[in-house]
């Protein structure tokens, strides 16, 4: 089989996670310059040599804008890609072909957000649905939920499955030492938390966090010669299906399939031929969703599969090793964050949370409400 | 002046607001492939015809998914319903406790003005529950 001519030819040299989860006095753009300067100082790449800036925030409309002024950066190539969560994954996806087209030679992918410090509550961009306010469904909560209730519906799944998707997260997150929700988690506990939006519970929803995160990817050849061992992107595919959730065409399968398929073909692998998984958990209904929509179990087999115990640390399939958006952070556009867990997975750096051996890492993000999907395959330098 | 007159007068949105001002709850159909587009927009979702027109809609529809939101004090529901032309909207189904809306329930759509004029359902009569 002839390989797709993007495969391997970038790498994420360099990345940066904040780490700081709950960071008064710190605006989204702090967090994103903090970010920023641990990717670059993570491979050895100055400020000055960034000729490609990639971003995405939620309080603002032209983070480009802000983000170059205030790191100073000369850019000659740039995408503020707003699709929600998924946002950085369609960056991704750009700067994998800038740097190989030369529109670029040093790609910066960053994000900050202070969303648990500012308020508590998930800032979403002022996006106004006319079709859907005056029936006030919970943004983006309902959307969720409605989802949640049709796969049910359809299939069987049950909120004892949907618990047992928060019960692993938590599980993962207590083996790391820098998740922001650690401590023990009963299904028990999930089942009698709060009704927030039927069938989804306070506890099926993610963390309110703060929390920045940034990559540095260049071509493959430079990568080499870097202060850390390159991840390369082996493929990558984004899908858009919808804004409003009444627009989804059928609510238990998202359009995370067409990504999934994308990203297969350009990296020549399929869902056995990964060896760890992160797909964004913004609720448990969406891990169940996503890892039927990749491949890793077949449609309405999610529930049974993550109850079977599959995903936890032990299982046959480490998901969400970090905690996940559930238990480690998630400072409202998470989708970043998939990716530098992957990446300090397949680098070996995860300590007792590692996952022995893992040489290819699946990726995955989600933005809107279940409207824009995105999922990247990165190997090590045995991949290539 | 040169604007294309296909695409004179008001916008779909500004149409639909009126019309349902009125009384009036419409739909686009396409003329090309008979799909039926809501909520309103320029080219039909199906073909990508821009040749639409607007038709009074029937009012039945079939809940496609349900779910219950709950406050300090109310709870409410919000459902998508699949409307018998082909479309689906958001919308609420109310004359029944808000957990008891069913995925499946045949239901029927009524102009309700609060004070804005909104589609709300309410179970049909006689309709599978």
């Amino acid at each position: 089989m002839v390989s797709h001519p993007l495969r391997g030819r970038a790498a994420i040299a360099g990345i940066g996670n904040t780490k700081r989860w709950n960071a008064p006095g710190r605006t989204p753009f702090d967090q994103m310059q903090e970010a920023a300067i641990l990717a670059l100082e993570d491979c050895g790449i100055g400020l000055k040599d960034v000729d490609g800036l990639f971003c995405a925030i939620s309080s603002s409309g032209l983070p480009v804008l802000n983000a170059a002024e205030r790191l100073g950066v000369s850019v000659r190539h740039a995408d503020g890609t707003m699709v929600g969560g998924a946002s950085f994954l369609f960056h991704l996806q750009n700067a994998v072909s800038a740097l190989d087209h030369g529109l670029c030679d040093v790609a910066l992918v960053c994000y900050g957000s202070n969303q648990l410090s500012a308020g508590g509550r998930l800032v979403s961009m002022p996006d106004p649905q006319p079709y859907e306010a005056p029936y006030r469904p919970r943004y983006p909560i309902s959307s969720y939920a409605l989802a949640a209730a049709r796969h049910m519906h359809d299939y069987g799944t049950t909120r004892e499955n949907l618990a047992d998707v928060a019960v692993a997260a938590r599980a993962w997150a207590n083996l790391n030492p820098d998740a922001f929700a650690r401590g023990p988690l009963t299904r028990d506990e999930i089942l009698s938390s709060r009704m927030v939006s039927d069938p989804i519970t306070r506890a099926d929803c993610c963390l309110v966090t703060d929390g920045g995160a940034a990559l540095v990817l260049t071509r493959a050849d430079r990568a080499r010669d870097l202060a850390k061992p390159p991840i390369y992107v082996l493929g990558t595919g984004t899908a858009i299906s919808h804004r409003q959730i009444a627009a989804m065409p059928d609510l238990t399968t998202t359009a995370a399939v067409e990504s999934g398929r994308r990203a297969y073909d350009m990296a020549g692998v399929g869902p056995s031929g990964i060896d760890h998984v992160m797909v964004y958990d913004a609720f448990t209904v969406t891990t169940l969703l996503f890892l039927e929509d990749l491949g890793f179990c077949s449609k309405g087999e999610g529930g049974a599969f993550v109850s079977s115990g599959a995903i936890a640390p032990g299982g046959a399939l480490p998901v969400n090793t970090n905690g996940g958006g559930l238990s480690c952070n998630h400072p409202g556009m998470y989708g970043l964050f998939t990716i530098i867990e992957a990446v300090e997975q397949l680098r070996g750096d995860c300590g007792e949370r590692q996952v022995p051996g893992a040489e290819v890492a699946l990726a995955h993000a989600n933005g809107g409400v279940l409207s824009s999907q995105a999922t990247a395959i990165l190997g090590t330098a045995a991949t290539i | 002046m040169s604007t294309d007159p296909r695409f004179g007068g008001p916008g779909p949105d500004e149409v639909w607001r009126t019309a349902l001002d009125e009384g009036r709850f419409l739909l686009q159909h396409c003329r090309t492939c008979h799909a039926c587009r809501f909520p309103p927009a320029m080219v039909c979702g199906a073909c990508g015809s821009s040749d639409l027109e607007w038709k009074e809609a029937s009012g039945s529809g079939k809940v496609y998914s349900a779910t219950t939101v709950r406050e300090r004090d109310n709870s409410y529901n919000v459902s998508l319903i699949d409307l018998a032309e082909g479309a689906r909207m958001m919308s609420s189904v109310g004359g029944v406790a808000p957990d008891e809306v069913r995925i499946g329930m045949e239901v029927r759509a009524r102009i309700v003005r609060e004070p804005e004029a909104i589609v709300l359902f309410e179970p049909k009569e006689g309709g599978a529950w």
